[in-house]
């Protein structure tokens, strides 16, 4: 070994790092970069890593399936911004995480995944548990890599920390070999990341900046649509001084809500398939559409030709991909919204647009999102209605997905960022209540509600063994309608009533609630249901409600694929039920 | 129509597969793809002739830049660039006729390089319409094999020409 003075302390030199295996390098390498809390479930080639987290300082939780673990460190990352990290063993282990790491790509969430190998001289001979893990999710992944020496496992952890999280968020994989978990080597100093192919635009071009803010003073029908990556860069705060400085009617996404606070005047709500009324006219009628960290989906623009005709549209991103991809852009600016908002809201100039404001007063007057509150049955939407009166903006609300998302998205106002955490870009059923744990662990004070579907909450129902295990204190609200409600809508709007296969035979959810220790309560009168909602939230055990709502109640308004926004079906049901 | 993208990678194992899969999952059309070592070892340069309008290109450019280990990209549209093609032909010759395929391969200046019994090997270089135009006229003759690099490119010099090492 070489002599080399040491300075307070610190190695110097490589070699006076101490030799290590590739096990603890990890363990170690997780806590240098802040991993506190970690899912993950076990297996052969990950047993090293494993026999080091024995004691480390990490808050280990093992969920029933690894599908359940990604989506529980998904909602763990949505819930702080925080890196998610989930371990899984090869093959079969590896293979359950395809879905969570899908959605935790489609929704940019920041996420490392850790998954164990045959060992490096076995890899390619179809051993026993191989699958070709970075092959496989090498289209879901930011980037993925599998590390054949040790040498090369703690720069490339440190990697997958830095891309996870910084630009547009998302997962990264590393495949580690057991052979390379066992195998000894020097710790690397932690120097800078040196990655030639990953450039980062933070800032913002100045001169669209500019261009952008002239745009914006000039135009009479603005219409500020936002979208996750909002969210995503903690910028809440700087949309809510450029929307209020520049006076600007301001529509979500599904992953949006909660980006603006949906209380105040201005918020024109959800837009897109299942969104207000008043948000998607007033998109069709823009003549500037100011889009913010959104990558006009198919679900948010409706038929692409005919998508706000007369707007120029400013797109604001920090993924140039993102930018051209779906719609034309006149003004791009490319970079992190929290900067860029900033800069703008220097830039812009109040302005009334009293007729533009009163055109959406009167449609929103018109159109306020409804149901029949007169009805003796359960509707799904009163239970939410009931959910939000008795929390307000007091709790992270979680879903499944299907009918229940849209109600939830439109009738549970949200407003504070981080607070509604749902499956938008892939769509996940099975998603809700394991995302809700996730949330839970992140945030132990915080009430957690998962408001799920019946055949959503039936894809991971075994996690709520999980929360009953650590004592997370979950509430599940099932709108329990009998049916996969959402297809069952569309077969009977575009399949002629003819519902094939759509719905499930129920087990008795208070009664498996119970089961796997958590409280159950099954709810079947309107009258019943307040007091339901009170007793879920005074219980201090994971609880779980069977609300059995209307069976055949719809979502409206509806724009049908391949419709212009406008086009929405349903608006007449509403003008009858006023 | 087609555009020539050239693209400087990390020299990895997966990274051919990446871009290759990409192309797949977002419907791109490749025309060709050549990938070869550059001067530094850590990197290889992929030369892709994709087809599609120029909003197509924009996206390409843009996917492969999202790709980590995808180090640098030059769009060759509308640029002064040289781009070559290397095919290796085999054409059928039984010997009346051998003067005449001679004299042709001899026309595109390409190269014989292998001489059978009823065969002859021709290696080509060149612009891409030239190759095309050499196959065509060994057709008549008959084509027993064919092989072809697919194209390689680079900016022709000029001040602003990008350069890898500055
Ligand atoms: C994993 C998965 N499989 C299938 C689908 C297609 N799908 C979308 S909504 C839906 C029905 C959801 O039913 P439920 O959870 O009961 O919610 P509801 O619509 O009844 O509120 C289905 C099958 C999906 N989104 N995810
Ligand atoms: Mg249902």
């Amino acid at each position: 070994m070489s002599k080399t003075t040491t300075k307070g302390g610190c190695p110097q030199s490589p070699e006076e790092f101490p030799l290590k295996t590739g096990a603890e390098i990890v363990v170690d390498t997780l806590i240098e970069q802040g991993v506190d809390t970690m899912f993950g479930y076990l297996g052969g080639v990950v047993l090293p890593l494993f026999d080091k987290l024995y004691d480390a300082p990490i808050n280990f939780i093992i969920p029933r399936h690894e599908q359940g673990g990604c989506h529980m460190a998904d909602g763990y990352a949505r819930a702080t911004g925080k890196v998610g990290v989930i371990i899984a063993t090869s093959g079969p282990g590896a293979c359950n995480l395809i879905t969570g790491i899908a959605n935790a790509m489609m929704d940019s969430v920041p996420m490392v995944a850790l998954t164990g190998q045959v060992r490096t001289d076995l890899i390619g001979n179809d051993a026993f548990q191989e699958a070709d893990t970075t092959g496989i999710t090498r289209p879901i992944t930011k980037h993925n890599m599998i590390v054949k020496d040790v040498k090369d496992l703690q720069p490339a952890i440190r990697e997958a920390f830095y891309i996870a999280k910084t630009g547009r968020p998302g997962p990264v994989l590393i495949d580690i070999p057991v052979d390379v978990s066992l195998a000894k080597c020097r710790e690397t100093p932690l120097t800078g990341i040196s990655l030639p192919g990953y450039k980062l635009q933070q800032s913002g071009h100045s001169r669209q900046i500019k261009i952008a803010a002239a745009t914006i003073n000039k135009s009479e029908k603005p219409v500020l649509y936002v979208g996750g990556g909002v969210i995503t860069a903690n910028a809440s705060e700087e949309l809510r001084t450029f929307a209020k400085k520049a006076n600007l009617p301001v529509t979500m996404t599904l992953m949006a809500l909660g980006a603006y606070d949906q209380t105040q005047a201005e918020s024109l709500d959800m837009l897109g398939m299942h969104g207000s009324a008043y948000a998607n006219y007033a998109v069709q009628e823009s003549d500037l559409l100011i889009a913010v960290g959104a990558r006009f989906d198919d679900r948010v623009t409706g038929k692409l030709k005919t998508f706000a005709p007369n707007a120029k549209i400013i797109h604001i991103d920090i993924d140039p991909s993102s930018i051209s991809k779906n719609v034309h852009v006149d003004i791009p600016v490319v970079g992190d919204a929290k900067f860029i908002l900033a800069e703008l809201t220097k830039e812009i100039e109040y302005r009334p647009r009293k007729d533009w404001f009163d055109k959406i007063a009167e449609w929103k007057s018109k159109y306020p999102f409804k149901y029949d509150t007169a009805s003796a049955n359960i509707k799904p939407q009163y239970v939410i209605e009931q959910i939000w009166e008795a929390t307000k903006d007091n709790a992270i609300i979680v879903t499944g997905v299907g009918q229940h998302q849209m109600w939830t998205a439109q009738f549970y106002k949200q407003t504070k960022p981080r607070h509604f955490i749902t499956s938008g870009g892939l769509g996940t059923m099975g998603f809700g209540l394991p995302a809700a744990i996730g949330a839970q662990v992140a945030c132990p004070d915080a009430l957690v509600i998962d408001i799920d579907g019946d055949s959503s909450f039936n894809m991971t129902m075994n996690e709520l063994c999980t929360a009953v295990q650590y004592e997370l204190p979950i509430k599940v609200c099932i709108l329990n309608n009998g049916y996969m409600g959402m297809v069952r809508q569309w077969q009977e709007l575009f399949y002629g009533k003819r519902y094939s296969k759509s719905s499930l035979r129920n087990p008795e959810f208070a009664a498996v609630a119970e089961a796997f220790g958590a409280v159950g309560i099954t709810v079947d009168k309107k009258n019943d249901v307040k007091t339901a909602i009170a007793k879920m939230l005074a219980e201090k055990r994971p609880c779980l409600v069977d609300f059995r709502v209307e069976r055949e109640e719809n979502v409206w308004p509806m724009v049908p694929t391949g419709k212009s926004l406008h086009e929405m079906d349903g608006l007449s049901i509403f003008e009858s039920m006023s | 129509m087609k555009h020539i993208i050239s693209a400087l990678v990390q020299n990895k194992p997966g990274v051919l597969a990446h871009v290759a899969g990409m192309f797949a999952a977002r419907a791109f059309n490749i025309d060709s793809l050549a990938v070869g070592r550059t001067d530094d070892p850590a990197l290889s340069r992929m030369t892709i002739v994709v087809l599609g309008d120029d909003k197509v290109v924009e996206q390409v450019r843009k996917q492969l830049a999202k790709i980590i280990d995808v180090v640098k990209i030059q769009d060759f549209s509308g640029a002064e660039v040289v781009a070559r093609d290397l095919m290796l032909l085999c054409v059928h010759t039984p010997p009346e006729k051998r003067p005449e395929v001679l004299a042709l391969i001899e026309m595109f200046k390409a190269k014989v390089v292998d001489i059978g019994q009823k065969t002859i090997m021709v290696e080509a270089t060149g612009p891409e319409e030239k190759i095309e135009a050499l196959i065509e006229a060994c057709k008549p003759y008959g084509i027993k094999n064919m092989a072809r690099t697919g194209t390689v490119a680079m900016a022709k010099f000029s001040k602003n020409a990008p350069a890898d090492n500055q």
